[in-house]
């Protein structure tokens, strides 16, 4: 007598558990299905693998809305200051063939360069770099730490002197580049015939 | 209505669950060195903890009661308040994604904040009404959320405060919070129960 009571007890304790345990799970379930986010948690990922200089030069604001774009389908060639490596990342991560930089946004890499002589030092620059590669004091000439220029061109129209030019980007030491044997142009006569007949 | 007064006034002053009672006291310590993440933390405890008090309140008296079962209060209080904070930090989520990153980890964990358990089995204790229960959890969250805040707005001024080494830190907190629970000891004798 008294061991199947406990038995009803046990069971009926299991029961209530799984019970309340089900009942809690469903109603979860049916919520977070009803509540369900629209906004793609892949937008962070993208946002996370942008450079974040929000230099505007892929055409939108900043990072993040470039970011939601690529999401939508935008190519993922615009990012200049990222370069090579953010398209692969975001190739890799979006399952898409990487393409080459965008050809119309910069055909070569840039890096800004101030004609210090002419610099008056009103800091202008410092304040509209993206990533702060100038540095200065004010009323002291400032100057571009080449290798964290990205080339965005933002510190062009701050300037009121107009002494930043952009200059392309000189090889860094680091990175070894083929040197192309224009074999044609090595002796000047063989050149010749060539375009004499085209 | 002078009843309904007594209780919020007596669970949130009087046996102030952090400060009298000792109960959540992690996240009281844990989330209380910005004041930001403070105001958003105690919205969500707040939630919460009403939300679950009334919820446990129903379980407790629709199922427990009725199978004999009392006994399995504890972990059922335990299931009902997982799934009140799942539900809240589904909302949140919702609802303003900002607050959803600055609370972070400290959502699911309102899960293990005794505070939360305390009120709905406390409450049991005292044979409250439905409508009294609920508002023993608000009364209860209130007194946490004033806590934390206050707490947390006292942590960013000792941040710039001049602390002898040997203080700095989690140690200063500690005195800081032991002299708080001393003043709202004073508080005591202003509502019997």
């Amino acid at each position: 007598m008294n061991s199947s009571i406990d038995l009803i007890g046990i069971l009926s304790a299991v029961a209530v558990l799984t019970g309340l345990g089900i009942g809690f799970g469903a109603l979860l379930g049916v919520v977070s299905e009803r509540f369900k986010r629209e906004d793609n948690p892949l937008v962070e990922q993208i946002d996370a693998l942008l450079p974040q200089t929000q230099c505007g030069q892929c055409g939108y604001p900043g990072c993040r809305p470039y970011a939601e774009a690529i999401n939508q389908g935008d190519a993922l060639n615009k990012c200049p200051p990222g370069g090579e490596a953010t398209i692969h990342a975001l190739a890799d991560l979006l399952g898409r063939d990487p393409e080459p930089l965008d050809g119309e946004a910069q055909s070569e890499a840039k890096v800004a360069f101030i004609r210090e002589a002419e610099c008056i030092g009103c800091t202008k620059c410092i304040q509209a770099c993206p990533v702060d590669a100038i540095i200065g004091a004010a009323k002291l000439m400032h100057t571009v730490i080449e290798d964290e220029c990205t080339g965005c061109d933002l510190c062009l129209d701050p300037c009121p002197v107009d002494c930043i030019d952009m200059l392309p980007r000189s090889a860094p030491i680091t990175q070894w580049q083929p040197v192309v044997a224009h074999s044609s142009n090595m002796i000047a006569s063989d050149r010749q015939p060539a375009s004499g007949v085209s | 209505m002078s009843e309904l007064f007594i209780i919020l006034v007596s669970t949130a002053l009087v046996n102030n669950f952090v400060l009298v009672q000792f109960l959540g006291l992690c996240p009281f310590m844990g989330v209380s060195n910005k004041l930001e993440s403070a105001m958003g933390m105690s919205l969500a405890t707040t939630f919460v903890l009403t939300l679950a008090s009334a919820a446990s309140f129903v379980v407790y008296h629709g199922l427990l009661v009725p199978l004999d079962v009392t006994y399995l209060r504890t972990i059922s209080f335990i299931v009902v308040i997982a799934a009140v904070v799942q539900f809240t930090e589904i909302m949140v989520r919702q609802l303003s994604p900002l607050l959803h990153q600055v609370l972070g980890i400290f959502l699911p964990l309102i899960t293990t904040n005794c505070a939360v358990l305390g009120v709905a089995l406390l409450s049991l204790n005292r044979e409250l009404s439905f409508f009294h229960t609920t508002l023993y959890g608000l009364g209860a969250a209130l007194g946490f959320s004033l806590i934390l805040v206050l707490f947390a707005a006292m942590r960013e001024r000792l941040a710039g405060a001049d602390i002898p080494k040997p203080f700095q830190g989690a140690a200063i907190a500690m005195v800081t919070a032991s002299l708080m629970s001393l003043a709202f000891l004073g508080f005591s004798g202003l509502v019997q129960g």
